[in-house]
């Protein structure tokens, strides 16, 4: 790459930095939202996260936050953040894309998902929907329909996916903050491959309500962000039950901002061991190494079975996600992006025995790794096997065999929100970012959140900053 | 499964489904049937008695 200048400091501020500027009245959030609209106008181009950018709602909502604080009304903790959502989130007025040709179609959305609607009650301003592969069913960020994503520390790379826009857009300088979904690690590989925080939480932690599916058994929604804190303040702002959600687990909200500077004290935290120190490049051995020592860790333990893991929640992917598009299959399957389609066709096709076996085995295979929290708080993994590849890239090489590149991308991340564990995604900075997984046991975003905020305010773990053409 | 076997299935199984598999697209899905039936061999291997509950409950 030729030598760039790293991207500007106005352009690489933290959603909280942003919020308390905006909250102390020494800039507008139409500043904040007009600044935001303009790095979008002149970076999508090249990136191509977004694929729909609500200019005029956002400025509205920018104004009506500044004449709330002028009237005298405090303003909420995310006031004039900027955020995006991936293209699989309704929002009201747009058809909910998730990535297709075919959606295009729909009546647009009536409503905003639930976690829009929150998040613009504490004060941020939707800017846009994000690009992502077609219907999530996607580890690589690009899409035949709306073309690919790019990465932003080098835009011949993917940056990841499903949710390729939310990695692109936020480590693209162009918001602060973005909505993904992970269903196997689509929030998890796009934070590695752009170097950014990420956090998957618990399943059912948060309403999915107002989304378009992919894998009802498997799908979470999560935050993807520059820093610790900014994914704590949106997580907490987003949290709650929604009972329209039916995979909505009832839990009081547990806001975890107030304890995210607690440090690492007292919790017992370990390596993951066999299945992950196996078939990773040397980037990402260093990358778990590097965030092991940060935080001291002598012990490893062992996930049992997570080959098993990751080939029981393969089953469950295809065949929920061929039963959810059998009728666009049968209709239009022209119009599917070629690779989704044809797994999504062999998708169909899988006997119901498999899919039986692989929800029994998921029970017992939960009940496994449960046992190892009853003796450690987190666990430490890698994100993804390697740097981001190529564009196009089809095939890498991992423990010496040529493997193709999309189904590989999520061999880390599939095992563990295969049972709905709660990870945050860290980033190691590099030639290239890559990320580590800091595990939790169920519902303990707090004790990762925590371990993420720790690897950030000593340096281990930091959101680089890409050059800027 | 040979290809043969697998050309069979994907072929009474697009039948059943009606669905329409173009002859360009037919690698491909038989190349992921593969991967399923692969993937499917490994979680079959794993030994579940009959007693062995699915992960979700419905509650009524």
């Amino acid at each position: 790459m030729a030598e760039q200048e790293p991207m500007a400091e106005q352009d690489w501020r933290s959603a909280t930095d942003i919020a308390a500027a905006v909250i102390a009245g020494t800039v507008s959030a139409r500043a904040i939202v007009d600044a935001a609209l303009n790095r979008i106008a002149t970076r999508n181009g090249v990136l191509n996260a977004f694929t729909d950018v609500t200019a005029d709602r956002a400025r509205a909502r920018a104004a009506a936050i500044d004449a709330e604080r002028a009237a005298g009304r405090k303003p909420g903790p995310l006031a004039g953040v900027p955020f995006a959502v991936k293209n699989l989130f309704d929002v009201e007025g747009l058809p909910t894309r998730a990535g297709s040709k075919i959606n295009r179609d729909r009546a647009p959305a009536t409503h905003d998902a639930v976690l829009i609607t929150r998040l613009e009650r504490a004060g941020a301003v939707l800017v846009g929907a994000l690009n992502m592969g077609e219907y999530a069913y996607d580890f690589t960020g690009e899409n035949s329909h709306d073309g690919p994503s790019r990465n932003p520390h080098d835009t011949t790379r993917m940056p990841g996916g499903s949710s390729g826009g939310s990695g692109a857009a936020v480590a693209g300088g162009m918001v602060p903050l973005a909505l993904g979904s992970d269903t196997n690690g689509s929030i998890r590989v796009p934070a590695s491959l752009c170097g950014l925080f990420g956090l998957k939480p618990t399943f059912g932690r948060l309403p999915r309500t107002g989304s378009f599916p992919f894998v009802s058994s498997l799908d979470h929604l999560g935050p993807l962000a520059r820093t610790a804190g900014d994914l704590a303040s949106a997580y907490d702002a987003m949290q709650g039950h929604d009972a329209e959600d039916p995979f909505c687990a009832q839990r009081l909200k547990d806001p975890v901002s107030d304890r995210l500077n607690d440090g690492i004290g007292g919790l017992r935290i370990a390596q993951a061991g066999g299945y992950f120190r196996t078939n990773l490049m040397p980037e990402a051995e260093r990358a778990v190494r590097h965030i092991a020592d940060a935080l001291g860790v002598s012990q490893e333990v062992e996930l049992p079975a997570a080959g098993r893991a990751r080939a029981a929640a393969y089953l469950i992917t295809a065949a929920e996600g061929g039963a959810l598009h059998l009728a666009r299959l049968r209709e239009r399957p022209a119009d599917f992006d070629p690779d989704v389609r044809d797994r999504l066709i062999a998708a169909t096709m899988i006997p119901a025995e498999m899919v039986i076996r692989a929800q029994k085995f998921r029970r017992w295979y939960q009940r496994a790794v449960l046992r190892l929290f009853e003796d450690v708080d987190a666990i430490i993994a890698p994100a993804t096997p390697c740097y981001a590849p190529s564009l196009g890239q089809k095939t890498f090489v991992l423990g010496g065999a040529e493997l193709p590149v999309r189904a590989n991308l999520g061999l880390f991340t599939q095992p563990i929100s295969f049972i709905g564990l709660p990870v945050v995604a860290v980033p190691v900075a590099g030639a290239m970012p890559i990320g580590v997984q800091i595990i939790a046991a169920p519902w303990r975003e707090d004790v990762a959140l925590r371990i993420a905020r720790h690897l950030e305010a000593t340096g281990a773990a930091v959101a680089q900053r890409p050059g800027v053409e | 499964m040979t290809d043969a076997e697998l050309d069979a299935y994907m072929d009474a199984s697009a039948a059943v489904l009606g669905l329409t598999i173009a002859p360009e697209w037919r690698d491909a899905v038989r190349a992921n049937l593969m991967v399923t039936f692969r993937l499917a061999a490994v979680v079959e291997e794993f030994d579940l008695p009959d007693e062995a509950e699915p992960a979700p409950v419905f509650s009524a």
